[in-house]
């Protein structure tokens, strides 16, 4: 694997949003999830449930339910008291309608995605027509006391249930009128205390299930007004609940970070009759889980510890595989830290400013494992706040470290920075030219003389830096044939020849820079690209996809590599396959060029491609192995897979010369100390 | 009585006793006997109990009935399932019995051949039931088989029928439970779950993961099934409890967990109904579980003990656990203790020895963690249970806790002296208690407590024994390894807050050559101490506390010692833990006699000179009686018991047993109880099975509690109408009573059809008691005499065996016809006078 200095960072405070809301795409593929900062965040199941696309939030956005509608359409609604849609090709708020009812609380659309139902602070139930290019608004339901909390339609449209405090209410559609209202009330020693109902879902059979803040989740028959069933999942309260499609199986989420399965099940064999069981119970948040989702084959829940859970259901899974890993995401599945390598710096992404820190430094030199003490330590050198209420989209440090940029959503800034000795300069670029925003990525060339801007329908803007800071458009890189979604990964040769861009279809093109010309297209594969890079010597592009496969391919004589085809033939290792995260960075070692480095989450991997790939019956993780073993047995025993798992979680890892590398660390203990405390528990010996 | 020609080895008590779940007696549909009188269902608890099935009366906490006759362990009881006065029993030496448990008798028994480890009976399964046993060939691997049982004439059949069922089965009968209606059967075994349904011949397996996780493991532990539901649930040994649903899918079975046990859940039982579910185990807490919710449960903390089994009465108005200690506990439907049934309880070790007291005669032993328990050789119950150490028992493994260790009480039991220590390697904790007899609280009270009596444990500790002499006189000795045995005395208290007059302390220390103290006791009349340091007897003066003189017999250290008793109190017998017996005599001071004999147990009898020794020697003990002045033993059993013997001890008799033989004339004035290291309680009789097991007493009980029949239901109809007739018949009515009260019609009445005699013989003797004497004429003497008949049904044992004689003679009629006119012509003349001067006009009434 060879000997690197390791420059161990752990100084990036990032806190991710915790989770708000989960939304399924009916008889799709996708998840939506909202973050409390108003992120909205978009998973595809089929590729490997990648984060393909995310809209950075917004502070006076906050987003208290999403739901899909009229197929692929997305909607969000908040505390604004606005109903947004979301443009799923530009990655950004494509409309939005006031809700003139206050701060909404709950948004529901029916089960043809044709309409939409609000539920508002006042108390008032409003729907909403979706009609091709925006929202209409539709009628107001029978208005009473008390914000509604939580909607859910009935299979049928007919019918729509409303959760309060205190109090469920089933309104007609058509009439508007409320036909039930049902008391869900908790008595202990004649005092009444309020009962929030915080989750509802009406059944196709005529129940409704509600979640409450006593920890019950209940059975009601609408029509009669009667409980049919009331268990007590929790001492605290239950926050989120969903249904499975077939209405068998119910995931529920509580504060205490516990979640819960109910299944519906004959009570015996061959019988008809069924019952409501609580089965499996999970524990995989250590806060609040505020939305819950149940796909087909998987149990989802976010919480408040901005933790993403995907439990698969084991029976529903036909083979062993991928999909049948727990997956647990709290940090994006990008990158959020860029890396001046001559400079040795780091620039950090946060949802509002950016961090510009320069590595310490050692003069001593030791043995394998060993630390080295400082000579001397990182510094903070800037931290650059963005303004205004909108969170950063990318940020990119240029190699040489003079350069800053950063987008929002709808601007665009560059910066100079200059260092005299201890102090530092910033300086802002003036009139950067217009450019189509937001930016989904931001590339400098390896000579820091050229900025490349990812932009929407699959263009790339080239920008020229000029000394001493100014800039210059040169040129639009885009597609032959045009592309409607945006560009969101990019890869720049050394030598500065070669640009690859991967738009929201995965389409991988490649241009050429000399002469600003679209050189070709990289076949298309069936998954998400989650990285790539273009080797420094070779001018090979390395793809990793979000199915864990790895291709090769050379740009100047447009087709894959040998390497590449032998990967393919023999197939990977199995267990590289089933691990379930993506590999979020590529580089290379100059010194070295058949090695490749990549990481993910939760490993580093040096690969060799000089050494004979792996097959399944041998470890794939044989590092601490090979370290026992002699030196004529290791020889035998080695292969091209040299993977690292040292560093957790790892954000971050790059090699700044042949022999130093930067890992970026975010210990999920120093996160955790950042949320407010969970709730308290008595724990059994302690 | 004829002497028997050897003494029988009975076990009466500890021991394991539950071998398999209780049972409890199906109820015949709880019909009072009359009004107000209401019996609850399941009037008796039914309980494996090593070789036998003990019948216990949840009215009277009584042991009504013990079944014997299966040669090994009784590993599973049930209820026939179509006749509930009938039970099945299996047992380890390969047979199924069929009992009539009302009367104790075997109706039928089926020889199945191999090992039977647990039995299950069906209600849908009509002429076989399910064991589990041995896969031949195979070591540690059981199947579970249903055995189809003949349908023969005899009593004893053969079952060959056998088919298995499942394979690869636990041997605990905790471990295999039977669905709703027999539809499936439920087995687990480490950590693999299997269902088996019968209609679908369908065979499903599941598991659980098998890495330890932090918490323990995961293996199962036991299994129940829900009576009305397709639910099973699982006992592992990390606590939890897993409710399994669906689990006719292979794939989309489910489950859910309860957990609140932090140990292994030792058994679990649904209510009748299915809607709650009981967990036990070693927290000695029965946790109910309610509608499978982990958020509902109900506690009855503090059994006592770990619980080992739980059982539910067929109508759910009672359920019992048996626990680790042997106790019993019937507990309500609503979940409050109702009662216990407790004979010897098991302790962990018995560490105090069985000592007797002097006051009850009961013996004293270990019982529950810390406490002393009282228990009484006559009733098999326990009298009381004394808490020494007065601290909380924390029901976990590995915890180092407070045991009580020795015991020791004063001639008159007037004293009491405790040793209680923990267990520690460096620095043991130990405190010496002395209790004085509260004559008004009828208890021992706390008078002196000694932290530290010794630098270390505390090895032998006796009171001297001297009967005349005055209380303050008392002297108590303690020896221990810190190689001093240490005098207390009962002091004047001078404190004048002190509550009590009188408190101990210690008077004198005596050592020897700094060797470790093993033995201490005291001679007879209390003069003499001696005490054991490893290889050497001391002989101390007890007044001075001189050495007098020292005995050995190297290299063997001393393992017992006692003094000889009334015409022997002038030998010394001690035991070498090299396998020698060794007699010294205390005026010569030289070696009398010696043998070689590996002595585990040496036992003086207080009321004689007779001296019992245990010795243990190639996996089988044996008994020598002897008296210390012949070298010769009276009495030689050898072999009489596989278990190792721990401990021994004479309880003297209430009235000294008339003996025939000169051979166990030992036994004459005390009985001899041994302690297995099984803890069970066995002892030497020469009476015979029934005699000793049917006291007259209970005998009484049974009939008292007998259930109701028509035959019962019909008698009382007939009283109550009576009862009614009363005013205008009252004479009339008096004298049928009487005739319903005559020991001749009660025995007709309670026999089983089957032993009473032909109904020619009975028929006289009934005609007979129906008839009404001349002589009383008033309805006062009447009543006298009720009552006096009354009092007399103990004594009733004459007619009882002239009944049974009749039986056995029933074979020749022609003889009995015979036997019976002479019979008649002698002792019943008189009453056949009376007859025909009878005047027979009251018969017009009827």
């Amino acid at each position: 694997m060879g000997e690197f200095e390791v420059h161990r960072v752990r100084f990036f405070g990032l806190v991710p949003a915790g989770v708000r809301c989960l939304a399924c795409q009916p008889r799709g593929g996708r998840l939506a999830l909202a973050r409390t900062d108003g992120a909205v965040e978009v998973y595809n199941f089929a590729a490997n449930y990648f984060q393909e696309k995310v809209i950075p939030g917004h502070d006076a956005r906050s987003v208290e339910a999403l739901c899909w509608a009229a197929g692929e359409r997305l909607f969000g609604a908040g505390l604004g008291g606005d109903i947004t849609e979301y443009d799923l090709a530009r990655l950004c708020v494509a409309r939005s309608v006031d809700g003139c009812g206050g701060p909404i609380w709950s948004m529901a659309a029916n089960r043809s995605g044709t309409q939409l139902a609000i539920g508002c602070e006042d108390g008032s139930v409003k729907l909403f027509q979706v009609v091709p290019g925006g929202i209409q608004f539709e009628r107001n339901l029978d208005r009473r006391k008390g914000r509604i909390l939580c909607l859910s339609w009935h299979p049928s449209d007919t019918h729509i249930a409303a959760g309060s405090i205190d109090v469920l209410r089933v309104f007609d559609v058509c009439s508007g009128q409320t036909i039930q209202r049902i008391m869900v009330n908790y008595h202990v020693h004649k005092v009444k205390r309020e009962c929030i109902v915080w989750s509802i879902a009406f059944l196709s059979s005529g129940t409704i299930v509600t979640s409450d803040s006593f920890g019950r989740v209940q059975f009601w028959d609408w029509e009669r007004g009667t409980l049919l069933e009331s268990h007590t999942v929790s001492a605290s309260a239950v926050l989120s609940l969903s249904v499975s499609e077939k209405e068998d199986s119910i995931i529920v989420g509580t504060s205490t970070g516990a979640t819960y399965q109910f299944q519906l099940l004959p009570v015996k064999m061959g019988s008809l009759e069924k019952r409501w069981v609580r089965t499996k119970p999970f524990q995989h948040h250590t806060h609040d889980v505020r939305a819950v989702a149940h796909s087909s084959t998987a149990l989802i829940s976010g919480g408040l510890d901005a933790q993403l859970v995907i439990r698969p259901l084991m029976e529903k899974i036909q083979k062993k595989g991928y999909e049948a890993a727990l997956r647990k995401f709290t940090f994006p599945h990008r990158r959020l830290v860029s890396c001046a390598r001559k400079a040795r710096l780091l620039l950090f992404q946060f949802s509002q400013h950016l961090e510009l820190w320069r590595l310490g430094s050692t003069n001593e030199t030791g043995k394998d494992g060993e630390v080295l003490p400082l000579c001397r330590m990182p510094e903070h050198l800037v931290q650059l706040k963005s303004k205004g209420p909108e969170h950063i989209y990318c940020s990119c440090v240029s190699p040489c470290g003079s350069w800053v940029a950063y987008s929002t959503a709808s601007r665009f800034h560059l910066y100079r920075v200059q260092y005299e000795g201890d102090s530092v300069s910033v300086k802002k670029v003036p009139k950067v030219p217009k450019l189509l925003l937001p930016a989904y990525q931001l590339q400098f060339s390896a000579d820091s003389g050229n900025l490349f801007v990812a932009s929407a329908r699959g263009s790339v803007h080239v920008l020229q830096l000029l000394e001493p800071g100014g800039c210059k458009h040169l040129h639009v890189l885009q597609p032959p044939s045009g592309c409607p979604e945006a560009v969101y990964l990019l890869a720049v040769s050394a030598d500065g020849h070669w640009l690859a861009a991967v738009s929201g279809d995965w389409a991988i093109h490649v241009y050429n820079l000399k002469c600003f010309k679209h050189h070709c297209t990289v076949p298309m594969y069936s998954c998400a690209v989650t990285a790539l890079a273009i080797h420094p010597i070779t001018n090979n592009l390395v793809i990793a996809y979000s199915d864990q496969q790895l291709f090769e391919f050379s740009i100047p004589e447009k087709q894959y590599t040998a390497w590449s085809r032998t990967v393919q033939n023999c197939g990977l290792h199995k267990v590289w396959l089933e691990r379930d995260s993506p590999i979020t960075h590529i580089t290379f070692n100059p010194k070295n060029p058949s090695h490749i480095l990549l990481h993910d989450i939760y490993m580093f991997c040096v690969l060799d491609k000089s050494l004979p790939l792996p097959d399944n019956s041998a470890l794939l993780m044989n590092q601490s192995t090979l370290k026992q073993l002699p030196e004529t047995a290791r020889q035998r025993q080695l292969h091209a897979f040299k993977i690292c798992k040292k560093f957790q979680p790892l954000l971050f890892a790059d090699l700044l010369d042949e022999n130093c590398l930067v890992m970026v660390e975010r210990p999920i203990m120093d996160i955790k100390t950042q949320l407010p405390l969970p709730i308290q528990q008595k724990k059994f010996g302690t | 009585m004829v002497a028997p020609a050897a003494l029988r080895v009975v076990r009466c008590g500890g021991g394991s006793l539950h071998g398999a779940r209780a049972v409890f007696s199906a109820d015949s549909k709880q019909v009072g006997l009359g009004p107000g009188s209401f019996i609850p269902g399941g009037v008796y608890l039914l309980c494996a109990s090593g070789d036998f099935v003990k019948m216990y009366s949840l009215a009277t906490e009584e042991t009504l009935r013990l079944m014997g006759g299966h040669a090994d362990l009784v590993t599973g009881i049930q209820l026939n399932a179509h006749n509930h006065m009938q039970l099945y029993s299996s047992s380890l030496d390969g047979t199924i019995k069929l009992w009539d448990f009302m009367d104790g008798i075997p109706i039928k028994t089926f020889t199945v051949g191999s090992r039977l480890l647990a039995l299950y009976v069906l209600a849908s399964s009509e002429d076989s039931v399910f064991v589990v046993i041995p896969k031949s060939g195979e070591r540690d691997t059981f199947q579970l088989v249903s055995v189809k049982l003949p349908k023969g004439a005899g009593q004893d059949l053969e079952a060959k029928e056998l088919s298995v069922v499942l394979d690869g089965v636990d041997a605990s009968p905790k471990h295999i439970a039977f669905g709703r209606e027999g539809e499936y059967v439920a087995s687990v075994k480490d950590v693999n779950l299997q269902v088996y349904f019968f209609k679908q011949k369908q065979l499903n397996r599941f598991s659980v993961s098998a890495v330890k996780t932090k918490s323990g493991n995961n293996q199962f532990s036991c299994v129940a099934c829900h009576p009305t539901e397709d639910c099973i649930a699982t006992g592992h040994a990390d606590g939890k409890i897993r409710l399994w649903r669906n689990f006719c899918h292979k794939k989309e079975y489910t489950f859910s967990t309860l957990h609140w046990h932090h140990d292994i859940v030792m058994d679990l039982a649904f209510s009748v109904e299915g809607t709650s579910l009981l967990s036990g185990g070693v927290e000695s807490v029965l946790v109910l579980w309610h509608n499978e919710s982990d958020c509902q449960k109900d506690f009855l903390p503090r059994l006592g003990s770990p619980i080992e089994y739980i059982s539910m009465a067929s109508d759910g108005t009672l359920c019992c656990t048996l626990h680790t200690d042997n106790r019993i506990t019937i507990i309500n439907s609503n979940l409050r203790f109702s009662r216990s049934i407790q004979g010897l309880i098991k302790s962990a070790d018995i560490k105090t020895g069985l000592v007797v007291d002097p006051r009850t005669k009961a013996l004293v032993l270990n019982g529950e963690p810390g406490h002393l328990q009282f228990y009484s050789l006559q009733s098999d119950q326990q009298l009381f249970s004394l808490d020494i150490v007065q601290r909380q028992y924390i029901h976990q493994a590995g915890l180092n806790q407070i045991d009580l260790v020795k015991v020791a009480f004063s001639p008159q039991g007037k004293w009491l002296a405790t040793v209680e220590e923990r267990e520690e390697v460096t620095d043991p904790e130990l405190q010496l208690k002395l209790w004085f007899y509260d004559e008004e609280t009828q208890s021992f009270k706390l008078n002196t407590r000694i932290n530290m009596p010794h630098e270390d444990h505390i090895t032998d500790m006796c009171f001297r024994d001297m009967d005349e002499l005055e209380d303050d006189s008392l002297v108590l000795v303690t020896a221990g390894r810190d190689c001093v045995f240490k005098v207390w005395v009962m002091v004047e208290d001078t404190d004048p807050e002190a509550q009590q007059s009188v408190s101990w302390s210690c008077d004198f220390v005596g050592s020897y050559h700094n060797y470790q103290a093993t033995n201490c006791c005291f001679s007879e009349d209390g003069s003499l101490l001696a005490v054991s340091f490893e290889e050497t007897v001391t002989v101390w003066d007890s007044v001075t506390w001189d050495l007098k003189c020292t005995f050995c017999h190297p290299p063997g250290k001393i393992r017992n010692i006692c003094f000889g008793r009334l015409t022997c109190s002038k030998y010394l017998i001690g035991a070498t833990d090299s396998g020698f017996l060794c007699c010294w005599n205390l005026l010569s001071c030289a070696l009398e006699w010696s043998a070689h004999l590996n002595i585990l147990v040496l036992q003086p009898d207080p009321l004689s000179e007779h001296i019992a020794a245990v010795s243990w020697l190639s996996k089988e003990s044996s008994l020598f009686v002897f008296k210390p002045n012949e070298p010769r033993p009276i009495y030689i059993q050898r072999n009489f018991c596989r278990e190792k013997i721990q401990l021994a001890a004479f309880v003297p008799r209430d009235e000294p047993e008339t003996i025939g033989s000169e051979k166990y004339l030992w036994l004459r004035r005390s009985q001899l109880f041994f302690l297995t290291d099984t803890q069970e309680l066995i002892t030497l009789s020469m009476k015979s099975l029934e005699e000793r097991l049917t006291p007259s007493s209970k005998q009484l009980a049974v009939e008292e509690s007998l259930p109701v029949t028509p035959f019962s239901l019909l008698l009382g109809k007939h009283r109550h109408q009576q009862s009614q007739e009363d005013i205008d018949l009252g004479k009339v009515f008096l004298r049928n009573k009487r005739a319903q009260d005559s020991p001749a019609v009660k025995e007709l009445l309670h026999t089983p059809a089957h032993v009473l005699p032909s109904a020619s013989f009975l028929c006289p003797l009934f005609i007979n008691s129906l008839l009404i004497s001349k002589e009383n004429k008033s309805a006062e003497e009447v009543a006298d005499e009720v009552e006096m008949e009354s009092e007399k049904t103990e004594d009733d044992s004459d007619e009882e065996r002239d009944v049974t004689e009749m039986e056995q003679e029933d074979t020749s009629p022609v003889e009995l016809l015979g036997e019976m006119t002479c019979k008649l012509s002698k002792s019943q003349e008189k009453e056949l006078r009376k007859i025909r001067k009878m005047d027979f006009s009251w018969l017009s009434a009827f």
